[in-house]
């Protein structure tokens, strides 16, 4: 089996869903004849058809909008922002509406829809192309917010936010787009949308992330390895609803926990991570949780940007401190 | 110079304040049964309306948002639309929403607090009133998408005020629907205010119809307080959109002769001699003028109606009391599918804490 990049197990999910499901559209700008700004809808147009791959006008308020009155319809949605910075105008239609539609008419109208978008720093793009904050969305009741971190999970969960009935945000660390490839099975299997992944197990330290801070979790976890010192790796991969069972477990194991992510770390998950860990674990833990994560400052444009992200350094120096703590 | 494009908006009224025709009346305006019918859902509108305003003032009901005056624009549209077609208001289209199958004792629920008020029992496609302004534009538009892709001669129609005309939601639904040569009817209920904003201040355009031309297609006024002219335009324009002909936008011209709802106070910033002038233009009393003349209508069946209408009111203000109070567990049960597990727990709290009684349940 020919080993895919992420982007092209997004394609590949799309395209078994919307073979399966007639009720799938696709839509969002450049998503048709262009195949998408990263090529996640290519060749769906000439497979589906104009009347399943919809290139809209540009206005992403209306994406989000006009997908509500489609789900609402019963049709499944998946619409593509952009960026992530670009999902702003979307806020109120996502916030206002996607979100509370069901809980507002008691069942009556749902919004079983997706919004993708491409998240997170590290591929020298433009200003605005590099935000991730996904807090914003695991901050409003009624979404669910999926993170996929490699090919064989963007495939599955992706399946599973298409099959979700209520409005799934899918946000796809462009960072890790075409870094890796995998062998993903196109058999329409969907992955769990409320539990974590245990990338590696471990009993000295737990090392929890999403996204593509993964690839340098996974880096300082085999630093850690021939160093001695055990680290067990989670991949949260689904923000809202967050399995903190699954990372309670860990802790209770290890006593030492480091959550790492690329978001600011004012109001990030890492800090709603750390508060339940100390609400349900406090007498487990041997040191205090430590967050690595980006600054509280607006991601620098390109040039800077590397000292933004959490690097393997970083990462290194909060296990030593963690696991130095007295 | 060469002109490379020309605009133009039509106006259509046929009867004057007066209640006499200003042009020949529509084929369907020559039954006397349907006026008479169009003409009772106005004061059935007006009464319940009123109803509506005493229940907030008498601590019964929350903040409430008055049609008064502006019933032909909803018994008008309401009465235009089939029962396939979808309605995305804002929150003053009772008169339309009543005639959709949506019970008067939904409408008193949703102004009262209860979410089970949007849960419409006899109607499951129109969408629930809309607070954000102009939002709804965009599900209508996407509604009308829906009806395109699988083609279904079914049309969206959205309402929505002056003022929303300003939000880029209403510009990027116009646009959209003229790109896609959409199934769906813009009415924007053009009341003259905004709460305490007139419409000279929302926008220098001199007609809200012509915000259509931006988007490709046709915008037209109407006298709002016409009932027989609002029947008649969006009649057509849902014809026109059910056959491919695509979307119109309909400007109708009305008076919110009410405060914006019953937490404002308009005598702050509207001249009294502008709302006196109003009520000489407003619906009920023009169509009662027609009907009389013409022998359909008189005081004996007004007094009838008007009883008739306080009875149905009265009826409908009994239900809306004896709803029982919803579950307190309704606002996670309806939050998704399916409870995700990581709300199990303050789901149990939410319970746990109600049996204490503690100082969050004022009452």
């Amino acid at each position: 089996m020919a080993e895919i990049t992420l982007i092209e197990a997004v394609t590949q999910a799309l395209a078994y869903e919307m073979q399966a499901d007639k009720d799938v559209i696709v839509l969002g700008e450049d998503v048709g004849v262009n195949g998408g700004v990263f090529r996640a809808t290519a060749g769906l147009l000439e497979k589906f058809g104009p009347n399943r791959v919809l290139d809209t006008p540009l206005a992403e308020s209306m994406i989000a909008g006009i997908a509500i009155g489609m789900a609402a319809q019963g049709l499944k949605p998946v619409a593509e922002i952009q960026f992530m910075g670009f999902t702003y105008p979307a806020l109120d239609q996502i916030i206002n509406h996607a979100s509370r539609m069901r809980n507002r008419t008691r069942g009556r109208l749902t919004c079983p829809m997706v919004v993708r978008t491409p998240y997170g720093a590290g591929i020298h793009a433009p200003e605005h192309h590099s935000e991730s904050t996904e807090a914003i969305y695991a901050h409003t009741p009624g979404l669910r917010v999926v993170i996929p971190s490699s090919p064989a999970r963007a495939y599955g969960l992706l399946l599973a936010a298409i099959r979700d009935p209520d409005p799934v945000i899918f946000l796809e660390p462009s960072r890790m787009y075409r870094l890796v490839k995998q062998a993903v099975p196109d058999n329409g299997e969907a992955l769990p949308l409320d539990q974590c992944f245990i990338l590696k197990e471990g009993r000295d330290i737990t090392l929890v992330s999403w996204g593509a801070m993964l690839h340098e979790t996974m880096q300082a976890a085999n630093t850690l390895e021939a160093q001695g010192v055990s680290a067990e790796v989670i991949d949260v991969a689904t923000i809202k609803p967050l399995d903190i069972e699954t990372i309670l477990a860990s802790v209770i194991k290890t006593g030492r926990c480091v959550v790492i992510h690329e978001a600011v770390k004012t109001c990030g998950v890492g800090a709603e991570i750390a508060a339940q860990i100390s609400e349900k674990a406090l007498l487990n833990l041997q040191a205090p949780v430590l967050r690595v994560t980006g600054y509280d400052t607006i991601v620098p444009y390109l040039k800077m940007e590397k000292y933004y992200l959490p690097s393997e350094a970083r990462i290194l120096n909060a296990v030593h401190q963690t696991l130095e703590f007295a | 110079m060469t002109i490379v494009a020309t605009f133009s908006v039509e106006y259509t009224q046929f009867l004057d304040p007066q209640g006499k025709p200003t042009q020949p009346l529509p084929n369907f305006a020559t039954n006397c049964e349907e006026l008479v019918e169009l003409y009772r859902r106005m004061v059935l509108t007006r009464v319940f309306d009123a109803k509506a305003v005493v229940l907030q003032r008498t601590g019964k009901m929350g903040t409430y948002p008055s049609s008064l005056g502006q019933e032909a624009v909803a018994v008008g549209l309401g009465n235009a639309m089939r029962k396939e077609d979808v309605l995305c208001p804002a929150y003053r289209e009772t008169g339309a929403q009543f005639q959709r199958g949506i019970k008067m004792s939904e409408i008193l629920a949703y102004w009262g607090g209860d979410e089970r008020g949007s849960c419409f029992q006899a109607n499951q496609d129109d969408f629930p009133l809309c607070v954000p302004i102009g939002t709804q534009s965009l599900h209508a538009a996407g509604i009308a998408t829906a009806f395109k892709i699988r083609q279904q001669p079914r049309v969206a129609v959205m309402v929505c005020g002056d003022g929303a005309t300003s939000q880029g939601d209403f510009y990027e639904s116009v646009n959209l629907a003229g790109a896609w040569n959409l199934p769906i009817v813009f009415v924007v209920n053009n009341n003259q205010w905004a709460i305490s904003v007139p419409r000279s201040a929302q926008t220098h355009c001199q007609t809200l119809a012509q915000k259509a031309f931006a988007g490709g297609f046709a915008g037209e006024q109407v006298d709002g307080n016409d009932v027989i002219a609002m029947r008649y335009v969006v009649e057509r324009a849902l014809e026109k959109a059910r056959t491919g002909g695509g979307p119109t936008l309909i400007e109708a011209i009305t008076y919110r002769l009410h405060d914006h709802t019953t937490a404002d106070d308009a005598n702050r910033y509207r001249d009294k001699a502008e709302l006196n002038k109003a009520w000489e233009l407003e619906p009920i009393a023009r169509l009662r003028h027609y009907l009389t003349a013409q022998g359909h209508w008189s005081e004996g069946e007004e007094a009838k109606w008007q009883a008739a209408c306080s009875q149905q009111v009265e009826q409908a203000v009994q239900e809306y009391l004896a709803i029982p109070a919803p579950s307190l567990t309704d606002m996670f049960d309806y939050l998704y599918a399916k409870l995700p597990h990581d709300l199990i727990e303050q789901r149990e709290q939410v319970i746990a804490e109600a049996k204490l009684g503690g100082d969050n349940h004022h009452g």
